[in-house]
């Protein structure tokens, strides 16, 4: 049960004001070009049953549809590849049913093959994410059939930091990416033959595992931050994960370069140093207050100086 | 001088003595942790994050003995205010400690068995005690267990509040603590307070 703790006499709500963040490069609002098209598609692949015409019986047969086909239209149409056709990355021949068994082996494509070296892309820095994949454990510890799907569902993959997301729900969908596999016994065997560690007992030296895991992304501690690159991709090897809390706790929180970087436009508004990060959360050590700081100074100065004087005219008239 | 007379009883002296430890502690890890820094750090970071959550559970149930004794002993008649008189009453304590006390007047409101404390003591005390404690162990304790608190307030993060709140009354404490441990010297002589709060006895001007 959630209980208030708040007096409404320390209510600070004018901390919010609109963000400036980069803009996504795909109509959002348009209806989706080829939705039609992918209808046909989606007739069996949006269900969780599907129908079809026995041409031998020449019954009409209902069938389970395998988990892993089963697509989420909706959430396809608020991806970022919403205007795409289903066969501009499927082979034009699953337009058939049955679909040819060897269908499944084609080659996919990667997000390089078709944003790679486009300067149409290159606010995405794309080229930059291959490179930091590539220096990634998640590539030099895996063979190459570790690529983008691993972690991202084209079906459904939204821009999480280029749109009106807060923090909250950036944290949340970044996170979901990783404890996907890393928090999921079976999805963890994809990858690796060893036992899936427990997470919370791995970062059992984290004080309220839970709450660090809501406010932050994973990628926050386990990854190298560069400047140029909106999500950082070269996941570093557990050893060189951030271990100090001063990393983040302190007025010269490394969050700032990673996780609120996206909003940082508003940092020291209002007084208050890293502002930005009070909209979603509180970070002890990097919220601090210029005036509030001033003002306690004075206060305590005050005190001292006042207690030196009472001292003084004390010991003078002795 | 007067005769001393026994003043404070074996639990209040422990209860106080406790709770000015763990003051100390909260003090030191709290600021540590306002004003962490990677190149200067006074105590660890999780560290003092450890120790301030266990001073400060430590300080929410010696509270809790203070609230009992209060109410099981005549202790709690100390903290009665006389709302009436307490305006001129704390004019006057405030009068003879800017000027009377260099003059060397008597204390308006000398110490004696029925009155512990001096109206502009027992003002604070009683701010302090039922006020700012409260509220600091409450929303410590909110602190301690985040998920109880809610996650807005008018579009600002709950905890974020909850957080000022309690910085904000720590730092009211701190200030307390401060000057209450000045006016301790200002007893018969300047240690004498000292000296009571291990005997129990206090000693009159």
């Amino acid at each position: 049960m959630r209980t208030l703790f708040i007096l409404p006499l320390f209510v600070l709500a004018f901390f919010w004001s609109d963000f400036s963040v980069a803009q996504l490069m795909v109509d959002m609002e348009a209806p989706p070009t080829n939705a039609e098209m992918n209808q046909h598609c989606f007739d069996c692949h949006g269900q969780q049953v599907y129908s079809f015409e026995n041409d031998f019986s020449g019954m009409i047969e209902r069938k389970v549809m395998n988990p892993n086909y089963v697509l989420d239209t909706g959430a396809f149409y608020q991806g970022v590849h919403r205007h795409f056709a289903c066969i501009d990355c499927h082979s034009p021949d699953y337009e058939n049913f049955p679909h040819q068994s060897e269908l499944r082996l084609d080659m996919m494509y990667s997000c390089i093959d078709c944003h790679g070296g486009d300067e149409t892309y290159a606010q995405y820095n794309f080229d930059l994410i291959e490179e930091e994949f590539y220096q990634s454990v998640h590539s030099s510890r895996h063979d190459e059939t570790f690529n983008c799907w691993m972690c991202h569902d084209p079906h459904a993959y939204k821009a999480m930091t280029r749109g009106d997301f807060s923090i909250g729900e950036i944290v949340k969908a970044h996170n979901q990416t990783c404890v996907d596999c890393h928090n999921d016994p079976v999805q963890f065997l994809r990858i690796t033959d060893s036992i899936q560690p427990d997470l919370a007992l791995v970062h059992d030296f984290i004080p309220n595992y839970d709450l660090h895991l809501k406010s932050v992304r994973c990628i926050e501690c386990h990854t190298s931050q560069q400047d140029t690159l909106w999500v950082a991709h070269n996941i570093l090897e557990k050893e060189l994960a951030v271990k100090k809390c001063v990393e983040c706790h302190s007025s010269n929180t490394m969050l700032m370069a990673s996780l609120y970087k996206y909003q940082n436009i508003e940092a020291r508004q209002n007084g208050f140093l890293n502002a930005v990060i009070l909209n979603e959360s509180y970070v002890i050590g990097a919220n601090r207050n210029y005036y509030f700081n001033i003002i306690s100074i004075i206060l305590f100065g005050l005190a001292i100086v006042g207690i030196l004087i009472h001292v003084f005219f004390r010991i003078k008239n002795r | 001088m007067s005769e001393r007379f026994y003043l404070y009883p074996i639990w209040l002296r422990l209860w106080h003595a406790i709770n000015a430890f763990m003051f100390l502690v909260l003090l030191a890890t709290g600021l540590s942790m306002q004003y962490s820094n990677p190149d200067w750090p006074l105590i660890r970071f999780d560290l003092a994050v450890q120790f301030h959550n266990i001073a400060g559970i430590i300080v929410s149930f010696n509270y809790l003995i203070f609230l009992m004794g209060n109410l099981a002993t005549a202790n709690g008649a100390y903290y009665k205010m006389n709302w009436k008189t307490l305006f001129d009453d704390l004019l006057k304590q405030l009068n003879y400690y800017l000027f009377g006390v260099f003059k060397k007047q008597p204390t308006p409101f000398p110490i004696n068995q029925s009155r512990k404390f001096n109206p502009l003591q027992k003002f604070t005390y009683v701010v302090t005690m039922y006020g700012m404690m409260p509220v600091i162990i409450i929303t410590g304790l909110a602190l301690l267990f985040p998920e109880m608190i809610i996650d807005k307030v008018f579009q600002s993060s709950g905890i974020f509040l909850t957080a000022l709140l309690h910085t904000v009354v720590g730092f009211m404490l701190s200030m307390f603590l401060v000057i209450h441990v000045y006016f301790s010297t200002m007893g018969s002589t300047p240690t004498s307070n000292f000296k009571s709060m291990v005997n129990g006895f206090h000693e009159p001007h």
